[in-house]
């Protein structure tokens, strides 16, 4: 081949690498994202049953209930709550009381399914969506709003 | 008074940088020799004066003197001392000392070990000197470690107890080795561009700085990664963070940099490619730094939150990568156009190369800042996790592996395949039939895999048998003296090795993600667990002390196989000072796989306990080890030959 074909062919397959790389990278951007929601904008707008999504609060103070493996327990931003059911292992900072994040889906009866929960490490530490979450419903205290970003994520995160 | 002389230190540091930024600058033309002189001088003063601050910091730590601020936030007297040293860099402001003792230390070896004293060298210098000049002006201006505290108080408030690990201590001077090498690739680059079109010379000089760079940073995310593995107690090791994703971004622009640098040096081509790369691969390690230092994300690494201080490191970014960006522009007419070279060479394949590292760079990127964007136009908040990157990366790395081995076995300019069809076909059968071996046994245990799956471990074999193929290519004029392992050239070995480490590692990543097995019950005492063929025997839990924390220590009891009759012992600490709880997982390492067992909360008068069996998950970190070594012969056979 000429130097001439050669650089066309170069860039001629350079685009078209891109492109099929940009496509299959946009698609999978769109399967796969995630979207926090608070107790409050759930109450507002509920969601479709099985759409995989993120929720977080606090322990409701009193909710969590553990059978075996199962623990049950509400997350409340103060102004509403959710049931949430889990199965596995709870993080080790996972208190009532407590900021936590839980990831999964709705059941058909409203229940929370939760593959996943997040809990803080030190108990300065509250999760910025958490944090967000309480500020808007008007119920977030002092302290935490100090200790936001301090220290560190998740107890457990997804694998 | 120590404290103060640290202080005292980083000012005359900062006035040095300056000199050493400037001076040589206005002497480049009338005395290009003493303007050479000045910025040499001034960086060994500049890296002296900052050992000295950062010298005068540790012995705060040590001592712990809780009239520093830092100290105070970040020690305790009843922690081990080693920790005691990992915490004056387990915290914003001495993290960005070493950054700064980094910077300085790099440009210290440049003007130490360089070969070659010339213009470029002086200018290689002034870049280094603004460097530690926007450093050490973001330390004493943002982030002094020298705060102090009136009056001093009585007791300090601890480490967060994830830090306190040994891996963590070594973790961040590792990362920053590798982050802030990349600034010479920076200086490198402009120093180029100041310059006259040397026909690749600048490469060859670039090459031995961006591949210790390079081989840092592969250690210090190999180490995170299995820092997280084994401490953060939930037996991934990696987690596509956002924090992970700002370290891995450099690593690719990096490794695709040091490959068409081999171009631009060999060939007199790539050149243009190549000085781009290195400024945006800079601009990725600084942006890296931006994203875990300016708290936009949250994470282990974000120690605080502070919006002037992200602004400050932006500006920084912005200001470099403008700079960089610019004389760019400006002066890339001068450099010659690339040579000629058919597809099928190894400028080809390394091309072929760069634009799978590159597109990979970018949809990291895109995962990482699209949720960051969605957030600040106020579109919700979203996460993007694993199946975005595992999505996009297991088709990209198909073709890339499939391609990689032929590299280096192709002649520069232009390659011929035919001589080599015979090796190259037993490689891609042993690959197939290995392939098709693994399946088999396998898929009686584990069902079938997907096709992506098995295309992956073909690949993956491909790839380790072809760089086989290619050392016994580089080995063969030596074939009398193979024995004689001392007397090989290095050079032989390093992409070999590298490219195995490359195959390694996927194999580790394909095995411990498609084969491992997770069990977690309630458990009473004596009650067996059945993993993996494992049989293990819950025994029962006690209290331990230990030096500074308590500790609920569960035993388990292998009762068959090679580990018969021992104990694992999971623990949950209570750390006192810091108030904090972590999770130690007991691990029991053999290469074939991990077993890793996890003690949870009560349960009734049961206990929780998390039980995983990683098969082959050490090959991970051997492959990158195995892509450090390969980079380290790279640097051997460099500086011989200088």
């Amino acid at each position: 081949m000429t130097p001439k074909q050669i650089r066309l062919a170069a860039i001629g397959g350079g685009l078209a690498f891109l492109a099929l790389a940009a496509g299959i990278a946009l698609t999978a951007l769109e399967d796969n994202i995630v979207f926090f929601r608070s107790p409050s904008e759930l109450a507002a707008k509920p969601a479709a049953i099985g759409e995989a999504m993120r929720i977080g609060g606090l322990v409701r103070e009193g909710s969590v209930k553990r059978d075996g493996l199962r623990a049950d327990f509400e997350v409340t931003d103060l102004a509403h709550d959710i049931g949430v059911t889990y199965e596995g292992m709870l993080p080790d900072l996972f208190r009532e009381g407590q900021g936590v994040v839980a990831e999964g889906r709705f059941d058909a009866s409203g229940r929370f399914i939760a593959d996943t929960v997040l809990a803080k490490h030190d108990e300065t530490y509250m999760p910025p969506e958490v944090a967000e979450a309480l500020e808007k419903s008007g119920k977030l205290k002092a302290p935490y709003a100090q200790h936001r970003g301090r220290a560190e994520q998740d107890g457990e995160r997804p694998q | 008074m120590i404290a103060e002389l640290g202080h005292f230190a980083l000012v005359m540091a900062l006035v040095v940088a300056t000199l050493q930024a400037i001076a040589p600058l206005y002497l480049a033309r009338t005395a290009p020799d003493t303007a050479l002189a000045i910025a040499m001088r001034a960086s060994f003063i500049q890296f002296a004066l900052v050992l000295l601050a950062f010298a005068a910091l540790t012995y705060g730590f040590v001592r712990s003197d809780f009239s520093l601020a830092v100290v105070f936030a970040n020690s305790h007297i009843a922690k081990p001392l080693i920790y005691k040293i990992a915490g004056v860099w387990g915290n914003h402001e001495g993290s960005m000392l070493l950054w700064v003792l980094i910077v300085a230390a790099y440009g210290a070896a440049y003007a130490r070990f360089t070969d070659i004293k010339d213009g470029f060298a002086a200018r290689v210098l002034i870049v280094q000197g603004w460097l530690g000049v926007a450093f050490l002006a973001f330390l004493l201006f943002t982030s002094n470690p020298f705060a102090r505290l009136l009056p001093a108080p009585f007791s300090g408030q601890g480490l967060t107890p994830i830090l306190q690990d040994p891996a963590l201590a070594a973790h961040p001077p590792l990362l920053y080795a590798g982050y802030v090498g990349f600034s010479m690739a920076y200086a490198f680059a402009l120093a180029a561009l100041t310059g006259a079109d040397d026909g690749g010379n600048w490469a060859r000089r670039m090459r031995p700085w961006i591949l210790t760079a390079w081989i840092f940073l592969t250690l210090g995310i190999a180490l995170g990664s299995y820092w997280a593995y084994y401490e953060l107690g939930w037996g991934g090791f990696w987690f596509w963070d956002p924090v992970e994703n700002a370290s891995l971004m450099p690593w690719l622009a990096g490794t695709a940099l040091l490959h068409s640098a081999l171009v631009a040096e060999k060939r007199d081509t790539l050149k243009r490619w190549t000085l781009l790369l290195a400024i945006i691969t800079f601009a990725l390690s600084l942006s890296g730094t931006f994203l875990v230092r300016s708290g936009v994300l949250t994470s282990v690494h974000a120690f605080a939150n502070d919006p002037e201080r992200g602004l400050f490191i932006l500006a920084i970014l912005g200001g470099f990568s403008l700079v960089g960006f610019i004389l760019y522009g400006l002066r890339l007419p001068r450099f010659a156009a690339d040579k000629p070279f058919q597809p099928v060479s190894r400028e080809g394949l390394l091309l072929v190369n760069n634009i799978f590292l590159a597109t990979a760079t970018v949809t990291v990127f895109l995962g990482t800042i699209y949720p960051l964007i969605l957030d600040a136009l106020g579109m919700g908040k979203i996460s993007v996790g694993a199946p975005y990157f595992n999505a996009v990366f297991a088709p990209l790395t198909i073709p890339f592996a499939l391609l990689l081995p032929l590299g280096p076995l192709l002649n520069w300019r232009e390659g011929r395949l035919k001589p080599l069809q015979n090796s190259l076909a037993l490689a891609a059968g042993l690959a197939v039939l290995v392939t098709c071996g693994i399946m088999l046994t396998r898929s009686v245990a584990h069902g079938g895999s997907s096709l992506m799956i098995i295309a992956l471990f073909a690949v993956a074999l491909w790839l380790l048998f072809g760089a086989s193929l290619d050392l016994a290519q580089r080995l063969a004029p030596y074939r009398s003296r193979l024995t004689q392992f001392w007397r090989l050239p290095a050079s032989a070995f390093s992409a070999p090795l590298a490219h195995a480490g490359l195959a390694v590692m996927l194999l580790g990543i394909l095995a411990a993600t498609q084969w491992r097995e997770e069990i977690v019950v309630a458990a009473a005492p004596n009650q067996q667990i059945d993993i993996a063929g494992i049989a293990l025997r819950y025994d029962g839990l006690r209290e331990i002390d230990g030096p500074n924390y308590r500790a609920e220590q569960a035993r388990l009891t292998y009762l068959t196989g090679r580990h018969q009759g021992t104990h694992i012992f999971p623990e949950r600490r209570f750390y006192e000072a810091e108030r904090a709880q972590t999770t130690e997982a007991a691990i029991t390492t053999d290469l074939t796989g991990h077993l890793y067992a996890v003690v949870g909360e009560t349960s009734g008068d049961k206990r929780v306990l998390r039980v995983w069996y990683h098969p082959y998950v050490a090959f991970i970190w051997l492959g990158a080890l195995l892509m450090a070594l390969g980079g380290s012969f790279a640097l051997v056979t460099r500086l011989k030959r200088a």
